[in-house]
């Protein structure tokens, strides 16, 4: 859910009960910085899939290109600490 | 006092832990979990030979501390068993952080607290700091003033807390020493009767992150999640359904309270306050637990004086009945609210805080000053009660309040 769905107090469960499973929980606005990738400088060496704490981050064999799913990344930054190209970089949120 | 009592219903010489032990006892409680201390050790002495007799169908654990007390009854409470625990003073302090994961788990333990100071120095003797700490954690708290309501509001303890609608943790103080070990004649209910009364835990539905509607406990047939991380977009909206639950509680209370009276013969003012010779008293004073007992009698000898003084006893302190302490004192015309803790720095003790805050609402505001009384077991005589209601009449009579809040029964 996105943060434009949340509910109002009268209409979820009381105590933290869950009323959708954890993967509809989109932790992707939690983010303030976005991961924006660079094809050219990318060796596709895989250490941003590998290090990503949240597995937001897969290759797709038929582009061959790495693909970041923006509803679970937190934006950590991880993937561009880790990467030995520079492929990666964080943009502030709507800068683009 | 005379106890009052239904044909069939004994009356049994008990102290207040003891008439504790025995409510818990015919409460058809699941799980007790509890460490002792003083005043509250007889109520975890008794409650250990029931068990120990196989008297209760109970599984008693021996905790290393309060703070594991409650969370096993918290996590007891969970999968949906009936709990109890019973703490004071310093106990209650190391359960501080787990009464509010237990009133946000919306967990109906019911807990009896043998009202002591808090240290240091050390003093194993009664006030209210303990459990006056305590009144934001989301528990309801309700305050008895002699062992008779001390084994009654337990009994309407556990109907309050696990009544679906409510699900708040309920705290029953008794005043350590003065109640939990003075021997009074304690009416009791049939065993029957009393388990009647609680009945069988009731869980209301919630939906379920598999999309069910499932009952609100853990079991592992129906899976469900309870406390889990909470942040920014949901947390607050949690805490908002505690304080709904806390405005359905007056009702709740009373009716259970009411419901009580018709198979025991006892009530308690309306449940939520009782008001002594209040109708036409123009002097009031405000106060909680056993002292009450005491101001009863200083009002009856007023009375036959001549002085129209009356007494505003605080039932139930959580949720605070506001408009209930509003009308009934809607005719006074000076009143003094009698505090058994401080609130250091404060513009004194908590009781005057609210009842002083309540009453700014009032269309007419009496006069309204504060005593803080009795700390660490200091013993509050009629002749200080009396001394109150002199100031209260000198402040009608010259219209000035000289000091709002003072110290009583100290010297100086």
């Amino acid at each position: 859910m996105s943060t434009k769905e949340k509910k109002g107090w009268k209409e979820i469960p009381m105590a933290g009960v869950c009323w959708v499973p954890s993967t509809a929980y989109l932790t992707g606005d939690w983010r303030t910085y976005r991961p924006i990738w660079d094809s050219e400088k990318c060796t596709r060496c895989m250490f941003c899939h590998l290090y990503c704490p949240d597995g937001a981050i897969a290759w797709k064999a038929e582009t061959n290109e790495m693909v970041f799913n923006y509803d679970y990344c937190k934006g950590c930054g991880i993937c561009e600490a880790e990467c030995p190209a520079d492929a990666i970089s964080m943009k502030l949120e709507g800068e683009g | 006092m005379t106890v009052i009592q239904k044909k069939g219903h004994s009356v049994l010489a008990l102290n207040g832990d003891e008439a504790v032990a025995y409510a818990a006892k015919q409460c058809d409680v699941d799980v007790v979990a509890a460490y002792p201390i003083t005043p509250q050790t007889i109520i975890v002495e008794r409650f250990s030979e029931y068990v120990h007799n196989g008297e209760v169908d109970t599984e008693f654990i021996c905790t290393e501390s309060e703070h594991s007390a409650l969370t096993c009854c918290l996590t007891a409470a969970a999968v949906g068993a009936r709990t109890f625990t019973a703490t004071a003073s310093a106990g209650l302090a190391l359960m501080h952080e787990i009464l509010y994961v237990t009133s946000g788990c919306r967990a109906p333990v019911v807990m009896a607290v043998a009202n002591r100071a808090l240290s240091a120095p050390i003093n194993i003797h009664c006030d209210h700091s303990d459990s006056m700490v305590e009144r934001d954690s989301g528990w309801i708290q309700i305050y008895a003033e002699n062992s008779q309501e001390a084994y009654d509001s337990i009994i309407q303890a556990f109907r309050i807390a696990e009544h679906p609608e409510i699900l708040l943790p309920t705290l029953v103080g008794l005043d350590g020493f003065f109640l939990s070990h003075t021997l009074e004649n304690v009416g009791v209910l049939p065993d029957g009767a009393a388990r009647n009364f609680v009945g069988q835990r009731q869980f209301p539905f919630v939906r379920s992150h598999e999309g069910k509607l499932v009952p609100f406990k853990l079991d592992p047939d129906t899976p469900i999640t309870i406390g889990p991380l909470d942040l920014q977009d949901y947390y607050f909206e949690h805490k908002r359904q505690q304080e709904e639950a806390m405005k359905k509680a007056p009702d709740v209370i009373q009716k259970v309270h009411e419901e009580y009276a018709e198979i025991s013969g006892r009530r308690y003012g309306n449940g939520l306050v009782e008001s002594y010779r209040l109708e036409d008293a123009e002097l009031a004073t405000i106060c909680l637990g056993s002292t009450a007992g005491t101001v009863k009698t200083v009002v009856d000898q007023l009375r036959k004086k001549g002085v129209k003084a009356g007494l505003l006893r605080i039932r139930v302190f959580r949720p605070l009945p506001t408009q209930h302490a509003i009308k009934a004192l809607q005719n006074v015309k000076a009143v003094a609210v009698m505090d058994r803790s401080c609130s250091f720095g404060g513009h004194g003790g908590p009781v005057f805080h609210e009842i002083r805050h309540a009453l700014y609402d009032a269309d007419i505001r009496p006069h309204i000053v504060n005593y803080i009384y009795g700390l660490g077991g200091r013993d509050m005589s009629q002749r200080l009660i009396t001394k109150i209601y002199r100031d209260l009449t000198r402040i009608l009579e010259t219209n000035q309040i000289e000091q709002s809040v003072q110290f009583i029964g100290l010297r100086e």
